[in-house]
């Protein structure tokens, strides 16, 4: 099936918040510091002030106070790990490009024009920005120091470190830099004060609940005063998981001048606002038998932070759960820097964990002379090794072997270089991903209308994965309408509340209320036709009913049979209108470990005198349960192929660390992954359904899309020219 | 236009420098006070207090402007310093075009003057004076989707849909310029459309079957 927004995203008629049209709209442009660490000593705003049309230059010191920021350090409060950024509150730097003041003109030009003439001078601090000049610095997460027993904490299976004193072992460091996730739309927010207690925004976010309580905590106002609308978002990848300092800004502006704000953030200032992949130093030691059973992992990491701020993510989880080795050791730390903070990106964690164990794993059955395929396979586990519990479902081995299949794997040599195409070096190589399976608790209201439409609504979004095409179809499939009679609404707080759009949950979340939904109007259904006077219905229940393409028909006899629009004009009712909300059932989640799983097989070719790299074929297959809509799920598969080939090849943050300040700061220094990189993709579904984890049967696949991904490029570029790379991106550089 | 290259006085008044502009405003904004307070008539003073020498001014900045959007003429009054982006965006309220990097690097406000694509970030409105301007929005025949947003559709060319518009702008100016006979020759000819989602694969097929269909782009 299409997607059911398709047409408005070909023609344009699809918007995104900067893209409403509010009367008396004022324009805001961030101004950033140009130092990393210190304070403003003095702010000259007089030119900006006096440069045509502007309506105002808000900086900490006269910017209206944000009367929940104090909230946070209320002494009968326990103090938290850090905080977000608290926006113009005084004159301490962070960062660079650390927000300094909001410029607000009555058109975009002239607020350009006016943030320009911002200017500060500064006492200068000595800053730290180099990971590795500073990785003593490192720390337990704070979380783990209170909690030994909490995910983040040291974690030792076995014998600790029992690679050591093994005779067959590889050990090795991995790097990854800070990566950006760079949607294509920028940040961007219309904030408007519809009174002096009731805020609207057009904002760009995964989360509008999220985003809701974030600024009515703020703001002290009641959360129902907020509302918040992200109806389309163009791409997020994770940063929209946070609010951030330029959506206060906006706020505050448009208290300030008391009309609506819109502020879109540069391309520049998406590389130091809006969070990032952080900067990654591994260490993977691992020990086999000589037939290839592996007898000790020992998994080191260090994530970058800012100074305000502990940013974490499960980078160990899967060298935890993965293999069936009888001793893991990991050990998380994390280093703060003169940064700002991180946040989640597409595979959090995982994906930098799995680039290093999944690269150690290749590197360990070269050592043993193993097939990486076949060496995988022997160390497969069919339970949790970690919780010791059963797998809800786990489909890798079907994975591995459509795969295999579909690339070519026997053409694979054990030797490296020993593939050509002419000149060019040919090399293949694997990688696998796994990501949790979560399930959350979502509300949706579903309306059937006396025309037989059916009508959802769910606070829930879509950044891009097509949520409203997969629950239109789950509504299709479990009412028995045509799903060209569904709208599903998404994207606002006024609609029944989901979780953000994070966490590969989106589709077992929402797809188990619309599920319930379904199920709760076929109830209602029911109970109207069996008792009606016409008694073709004696006697209905909804298991001996059948609901198809919106009729209702006795199973035994199905030539009596009524439209669900009939049945609501019989009872003389204009709609039929149903709330349910779906929980998953913890008992099971005490019983069954839930994982979705991705192994990605990639085929490349190097240069072996420039170092050239293509990316000549990949195949991504997936365990993700049932697959809702092949077309999307597919387009989600390919597209975290993409960007695990930026991660592999493109991408990597360079920063000048005499100035704290990022190098690579827009598209034609930062490479994300542009159509001459990406090769003919294929994606392909185990499709079994993981009826413990919902009642669809479906598990997450954007997170699994891009984990895994790296490590199978790189593996394959060892197999091409017997390089081992361990820090990416991998350039030609690294190759020659 | 910065001042410190050319003398003021050569070039004409819509073109001078902002600190010349910020100069003169605060002249007018002087003699208006002084009139107010010499003469004090009435009118003077309502005419500081409602900023009307800064709305003449704005007026003496603007340059006049023709140009046809979708099919459409319009004559405009524009700021010089305005791209056709932001004109399309923030005056025309034509949003389909999107603005992805302000720089020339993503290719998300493609949009087609006379018939070749541009990018209208890097195109002064100012410049397009004369021309003709075909938006995402202008590309359809009323209800009736032009082939290339058919197959983007049937393709599934895209994910957020954000650089989507530009996408199809280029792949129907690609399919037009020549540049489709092949996927590599659509990968290279479309590199300039950044699509983060990664939908490129599906993008690719699209152009294709608008190549290999034939239809009339």
């Amino acid at each position: 099936m299409d997607r059911v927004d398709g047409r408005l995203k070909v023609t344009g008629a699809a918007k995104y918040s900067a893209e409403y049209e509010l009367p008396n709209m004022a324009h805001a442009v961030l101004v950033g510091s140009t130092i990393a660490k210190g304070s403003i000593k003095s702010l000259d705003t007089k030119r900006a002030e006096n440069a045509p049309g502007v309506l105002a230059v808000l900086h900490y010191q006269n910017a209206p106070k944000v009367p929940g920021y104090a909230q946070a350090a209320h002494p009968t409060e326990p103090k938290p790990v850090g905080q977000p950024l608290q926006l113009f509150i005084d004159n301490q730097i962070h960062f660079n490009d650390h927000p300094i003041a909001v410029v607000v003109a009555d058109t975009l030009e002239r607020a350009m024009y006016a943030a320009k003439l911002v200017k500060a001078q500064y006492n200068e601090e000595k800053h730290a920005t180099d990971f590795n000049r500073n990785t003593a610095k490192a720390f337990l997460p704070t979380a783990a120091k209170r909690n030994p027993k909490h995910p983040l904490g040291d974690y030792v299976r076995g014998k600790e470190d029992a690679y050591k004193i093994e005779p067959l072992k590889i050990e090795s460091e991995y790097v990854i830099p800070t990566e950006f996730h760079n949607p294509m739309e920028l940040q961007s927010i219309i904030a408007h004060w519809e009174a002096a207690d009731k805020l609207t925004v057009y904002d760009k976010t995964q989360a509008v609940m999220g985003t809701q309580n974030a600024f009515a905590k703020d703001w002290k106002i009641p959360v129902e005063n907020v509302k918040v609308i992200a109806t389309f978002v163009g791409g997020a990848f994770g940063n929209g998981l946070h609010t951030w300092p330029h959506e206060t800004a906006a706020i505050m502006a448009a208290k300030k001048v008391n009309r609506p704000v819109k502020l879109m953030l540069t391309r520049e200032q998406m590389f130091t606002m809006v969070g990032y992949r952080p900067h990654a130093w591994q260490k993977v030691g691992m020990s086999a038998t000589k037939d290839g059973k592996i007898t000790a992992i020992t998994h080191e990491a260090i994530g970058q932070t800012s100074s305000y701020e502990e940013f974490t993510e499960s980078t160990l989880q899967q060298t935890r759960m993965m293999y069936t080795s009888p001793n893991v050791t990991t050990r998380y730390r994390i280093l703060p820097l003169d940064v700002s903070t991180p946040i989640w990106m597409r595979g959090p964690g995982e994906a930098t964990g799995a680039f290093a164990l999944e690269s150690a794993l290749d590197e360990m059955a070269f050592v043993l002379g193993m097939d990486p395929l076949e060496f995988r396979l022997i160390n497969h586990t069919d339970k949790d090794p970690e919780k010791n519990l059963p797998w809800s479902t786990k489909y890798l081995k079907e994975a591995m072997q459509m795969g295999a299949e579909r690339i070519g794997w026997s053409k694979r040599q054990l030797k490296p270089g020993m593939v050509k195409n002419g000149e060019w070096l040919v090399g293949y190589g694997m990688g696998v991903g796994t990501f949790g399976a979560n399930r959350g608790r979502a509300k949706v209201k579903a309306t059937l209308h006396k025309d037989g439409t059916l009508v959802m609504q769910s606070a829930t979004t879509d950044i891009g994965p097509g949520t409203g095409t997969a629950m239109v179809q789950i509504a299709a499939q479990n009412l028995g309408l045509p799903p060209e009679k569904i709208v599903f609404e998404l994207g606002s707080s006024l609609y029944p509340p989901s979780p953000s759009q994070g966490g590969s949950a989106t589709v077992a979340t929402v797809g188990s209320a619309v599920h319930a939904a379904c199920q709760a109007l076929k109830q209602r259904l029911t109970s109207m036709v069996a008792g009606n006077a016409d008694t073709s219905f004696k006697g209905a229940t909804v298991e001996n009913l059948t609901f198809k393409d919106g009729y209702v028909s006795m199973t035994a006899s199905p030539s009596a049979r009524l439209s669900f629009a009939d049945i609501l004009k019989q009872q003389n009712l204009p709609e039929l209108e149903v709330t349910e909300e779906s929980t998953p059932d913890a008992s099971l989640r005490q019983k069954y470990s839930m994982y979705s799983y991705s192994v990605h097989f990639a085929e490349v070719q190097v240069h072996p005198l420039t170092g050239q790299i293509k990316v000549t074929n990949m195949v991504s297959c997936a365990d993700a349960g049932t697959i809702i809509n092949a077309k999307t799920a597919g387009n989600q598969m390919v597209g975290g192929a993409v960007g695990g080939i930026g991660m592999a090849l493109t991408e990597g943050a360079v920063m000048d660390h005499r100035f704290g300040r990022y190098v690579t700061k827009d598209l034609a220094e930062y490479h994300v992954p542009v159509h001459a990189d990406a090769p003919n993709i294929s994606s392909l579904f185990v499709n079994k359904p993981d009826l413990i984890n919902n009642p669809n049967g479906t598990k997450g696949i954007g997170e699994i899309a891009i984990i895994g991904v790296a490590p199978a490029i790189a593996n394959a570029i060892f197999n091409a020219t017997g390089k081992r790379i361990r820090e990416l991106p991998i350039t030609p550089d690294k190759l020659i | 236009m910065s001042s410190d290259k050319f003398p003021e006085k050569n070039l004409p008044e819509e073109e001078n420098g902002p600190q010349h502009s910020d100069a003169r405003r605060t002249f007018l904004k002087q003699s208006s006070l002084l009139t107010a307070l010499a003469l004090a008539p009435s009118a003077a003073i309502k005419a500081a207090e409602l900023k009307f020498e800064e709305k003449v001014a704005a007026v003496f900045e603007q340059v006049k402007v023709t140009l046809g959007i979708n099919g459409k003429k319009h004559k405009l009054s524009i700021e010089p310093r305005a791209t056709l982006l932001d004109l399309l965006r923030e005056q025309m309220h034509l949003t389909g075009t999107k603005k992805g990097c302000d720089y020339g690097q993503c290719g998300a406000c493609t949009v087609h003057v006379d018939g070749q694509r541009v990018l209208s970030c890097l195109t002064l409105a100012a410049m397009v004076d004369g021309k003709e301007v075909t938006t995402i929005e202008g590309l359809a025949n009323g209800d009736k989707l032009h082939p290339m947003q058919e197959a983007f559709i049937k393709h599934d060319g895209f994910q957020c849909g954000y650089c989507t518009p530009g996408q199809i702008m280029s792949a129907v100016a690609c399919v037009r310029e020549g540049h489709a006979d092949s996927d590599d020759e659509i990968r290279e000819f479309m590199s300039g459309n950044i699509c983060r989602c990664g939908a490129y694969p599906n993008i690719v097929n699209a152009i294709k079957e608008v190549k290999n269909g034939g239809q009339r782009v």
